[in-house]
């Protein structure tokens, strides 16, 4: 299974701008390396990832091999409502990761 | 051949390739095209941020911000980076609304080679801004050895 690490205020004051830092073991395998036979190691990366609070979609970000290995995104959002973010990674190989976390607003 | 003109022709040689590899690579401008369609891109109101000088291209820290309120009738509806050298021209793209109240976008990425980064934003209005950064790139990604 796959590790994931998220750092999010556990508490926000209302109408704050709150960053949301999400990162996950993953090897972003591009496609275009050759393993240690010679042959092209088949293409395994996160293809997109996107975020939800209360079930509304915050932020959402198309991935490409360029991106690092163990992608790590952070952004922005809006404090409004206490509730849950959902996060969720989805790419080759069938792979898919959600994760929550709670923020209160206050 | 004397040695005077020796020197001169060898000079031409070496400058050469350096002339030649600022040039926009037609990938990352199709790429971008692809994007923003006909509409022009005005330079401005976008920040890229990373380092000039990077030693390990397998993981290089970048922070794409754009200068905007973030409200309903002026906000950053996406952000787009793209490079010149790595075997495809896309970075990411990402879709933002007023809810992000702040257009800053931070992530880590894959270099294979010096060269230049371009960081694209949609605004509501339909324009669209953009900002540029070259880079030297040490030890490129993909080389390492796959284990």
């Amino acid at each position: 299974m796959a590790n994931v690490l998220v750092n999010a205020p556990k508490i926000a004051k209302r109408g704050t701008i709150v960053e949301i830092k999400a990162l996950i073991l993953h090897p972003m395998e591009t496609g275009f390396r050759p393993g240690p036979n010679g042959r092209i190691i088949p293409r395994n990366i996160i293809e997109r990832f996107t975020a939800t609070w209360n079930g509304a979609t915050i932020f959402d970000m198309e991935m490409s091999p360029a991106i690092a290995a163990n992608p790590f995104v952070s952004f922005f959002a809006v404090a409004s409502e206490s509730g849950t973010v959902g996060l969720r990674w989805t790419g080759d190989e069938g792979f898919v990761v959600e994760e929550r976390v709670a923020i209160a607003v206050e | 051949m004397d040695r005077r003109r020796f020197l001169a022709g060898t000079a031409a040689i070496v400058v050469l390739p350096f002339g030649t590899a600022s040039a926009t690579p037609e990938a990352m401008a199709a790429a971008i095209r692809k994007v923003v369609g006909d509409a022009a891109v005005t330079e401005g109101r976008v920040a890229l941020d990373l380092p000039p000088l990077i030693e390990n291209g397998s993981t290089v820290p970048l922070v794409v911000s754009v200068e905007s309120p973030m409200t309903a009738s002026d906000h950053v509806k996406s952000i787009h980076v793209f490079n010149e050298k790595n075997p495809q021209p896309n970075v990411f793209s990402a879709r933002l609304s007023p809810v992000n109240g702040k257009a800053t976008i931070g992530t880590r990425i894959k270099l294979g080679d010096s060269q230049k980064i371009v960081a694209i934003a949609e605004t509501s209005d339909g324009r669209f801004w953009s900002a540029s950064a070259d880079v030297i790139v040490t030890l490129a990604a993909c080389l390492e050895e796959a284990t």
